[in-house]
């Protein structure tokens, strides 16, 4: 006897599992592809001198990743810094205290946002936020400018999936929380976000996957000097941006460095996931023992 | 359990798997199809420098030769020369001249074009010298006060590793890329553009066909003259310009076929107007 309860069911299963390993097999081929690209470099230069401070010189055999690596986490950092706090408090407004067309209006503005391309934020941030720091303290292609171009691409994503956790409180819990007359506040404070906080910590660290891989708008605005900064101002190289500069022309050790520097941002991505996979679980464990409590 | 599905679940089940099947059919049928057209169809790649003044000769091409099919790709000049090597593209854009050990390859140069050095139009500098573009670019002149500008650190805008541009104007100064101390590299020309009329302080180069374009149209960009020659495309058409080079499609081998009518095609008279609206300086072809 079949586990299904009718042949279309085994059907659907059929495909829903072809699609599945589809999928799988598309992350593990491009990794595989990513490994056997990278291969010649990491047989010939040794592990530590990537992430040793030095020069990025392909054409004079030197591979020093560590200043593009310390830029991508600088950059990240510095905007989930401003985005997150704003992307959340976006949220909270959008889930309690916009109403009506206001709230409409307020969704397909952020919308809008999440939808704009890349390439389009670069380019404004060339043309607008450049020149602007630039008066402010010279180059203006830096560190600051490509952090502030970053923070407003991911504010939607933290928004939007900030709210959709949001969204997932019970309604009983709602409704307790209302029969105790809380105020909206209070409400937010007590019964919502307890119970959203692994949601927003996961909302957060898919913005920073989302940020550190962002390539068209950081090679426009950061100025792309290898370099560790020592200032906000400071023009900085991301590792997509060297990827992305570099490898039309790329040949040799070049090109399977390059590669490399995409396997590792991969791994920083995987890691970023995973985190967010396990965090969830650890606070949801805690979200068993917090009870609404009444206003004072 | 018995088998419970209804039959029209199956209908639909047998309607979307048929229609799946003739999508394969059909997509594996045009690809036979875009086989047998490949006869007819050019594909070009490699420096972006030349690759809007091939596609403007492409269309032009395409609508006098019906069923032909010109495909442009950039990616640089040095993806111009692997591609052409390893038969990808038919012909490759290189901007430069070729180096000795890319002699394999045959060059046809279809135009000359030469580098610009700009600043922001309200830089009152109005000449360098050679002599004062290495210090600038080397850090050893790193204010606009030392060659008689306003007072105000430089921008020195260089162009990513790669890039003909960089490599014609590393040669023509006789630096390496790692005696260069710049705040900002760029990648494309109008990247560059874009870049120094932004900023008031930032110097770079870019193609002077794409500069010349640029201020005619009132970008807030300066062409500086260079060891006091005016940097222009007239000057380059005489020879007169230090800083220019020439932009050649190169193929395997002797051109045949397809690649030989299209390269006769782009150095013909007729199609020079193409190539000075691009502000690029047209061959005389002696043939």
């Amino acid at each position: 006897m079949s586990r299904f309860k009718s042949r279309s069911d085994f059907i659907l299963v059929g495909l829903l599992r072809v699609c599945a390993v589809i999928s799988a097999l598309l992350v593990s081929s491009i990794i595989f592809f990513l490994w056997s690209e990278t291969r010649p470099v990491l047989q010939t230069v040794p592990l530590q001198s990537f992430f040793k401070n030095g020069f990025w010189s392909p054409s004079e055999g030197q591979y020093s990743l560590a200043p593009m690596i310390a830029a991508s986490l600088l950059t990240t950092l510095i905007a989930i810094g401003i985005a997150g706090p704003i992307g959340v408090f976006a949220a909270i407004f959008s889930h309690l205290f916009a109403r009506g067309l206001i709230r409409n209006i307020y969704r397909i503005c952020i919308g809008v946002l999440a939808g704009i391309p890349s390439v389009v934020f670069g380019f404004w941030g060339l043309i607008q936020l450049v020149p602007l720091v630039n008066r402010w303290h010279p180059p203006g292609a830096s560190l600051l400018t490509g952090s502030l171009v970053l923070a407003i691409m991911i504010v939607p994503t933290v928004a939007l999936l900030t709210e959709a956790s949001f969204a997932s409180v019970p309604r009983s819990t709602l409704h307790g929380a209302y029969a105790l007359g809380m105020s909206r506040l209070g409400l937010f404070r007590s019964a919502i976000f307890p119970y959203c906080r692994s949601g927003v910590v996961t909302a957060v660290l898919l913005a920073a996957g989302r940020a550190i891989g962002e390539t068209m708008a950081m090679v426009m605005v950061c100025g792309n000097i290898v370099q560790f900064p020592d200032s906000l101002f400071d023009p900085v190289r991301t590792l997509p941006a060297n990827i992305a500069l570099e490898m039309a022309y790329a040949t040799g050790l070049h090109r399977s460095a390059l590669f490399w520097s995409g396997l590792l941002l991969i791994l920083i991505v995987t890691g970023l996931i995973v985190v967010s996979q396990i965090i969830p679980r650890k606070l949801s464990h805690e979200n068993h023992t917090i009870e609404a409590k009444p206003p004072l | 359990m018995r088998e419970t599905h209804s039959p029209k679940i199956q209908e639909h089940m047998m309607i979307s798997i048929s229609r799946l099947i003739l999508l394969v059919a059909i997509s594996t049928s045009t690809a036979v199809i875009a086989r047998e057209a490949s006869k007819n169809k050019l594909v070009i790649t490699g420096s972006s420098t030349i690759a809007p003044l091939a596609l403007e000769l492409g269309k032009r091409y395409e609508k006098q030769h019906p069923g032909v099919r010109v495909d442009i790709q950039t990616g640089g000049s040095t993806r111009g020369i692997t591609d052409a090597r390893q038969g990808f593209s038919d012909i490759g854009m290189v901007s430069r001249s070729l180096y000795p050990e890319e002699k394999d390859l045959v060059s046809y140069t279809i135009a000359s074009d030469g580098i610009a050095m700009i600043v922001h139009k309200t830089n009152p500098i109005t000449s360098l010298s050679r002599e004062q573009i290495i210090s600038i670019y080397s850090g050893k002149i790193r204010v606009w006060q030392e060659l008689g500008g306003k007072a105000g650190a430089i921008t020195v805008v260089n162009k990513a590793e790669g890039r003909s541009t960089l490599e014609l104007f590393l040669h023509y100064l006789k630096l390496k890329n790692t005696d260069i101390k710049a705040q900002i590299i760029i990648g494309d020309n109008e990247q560059g553009i874009k870049t120094i009329m932004g900023n008031p302080q930032a110097i770079g180069y870019v193609s002077i066909g794409t500069a010349e374009y640029h201020e005619s149209q009132g970008t807030p960009i300066k062409l500086i003259p260079l060891n006091g020659l005016i940097a222009s495309v007239d000057n380059v058409k005489k020879g007169a310009y230090p800083l220019s080079r020439s932009l050649n499609f190169v193929t395997k081998g002797q051109a045949e076929n397809l690649a030989k009518d299209f390269i006769a095609f782009a150095r013909s008279e007729a199609n020079a107007d193409l190539i000075k609206e691009q502000y690029f300086v047209p061959i005389q072809v002696k043939e």
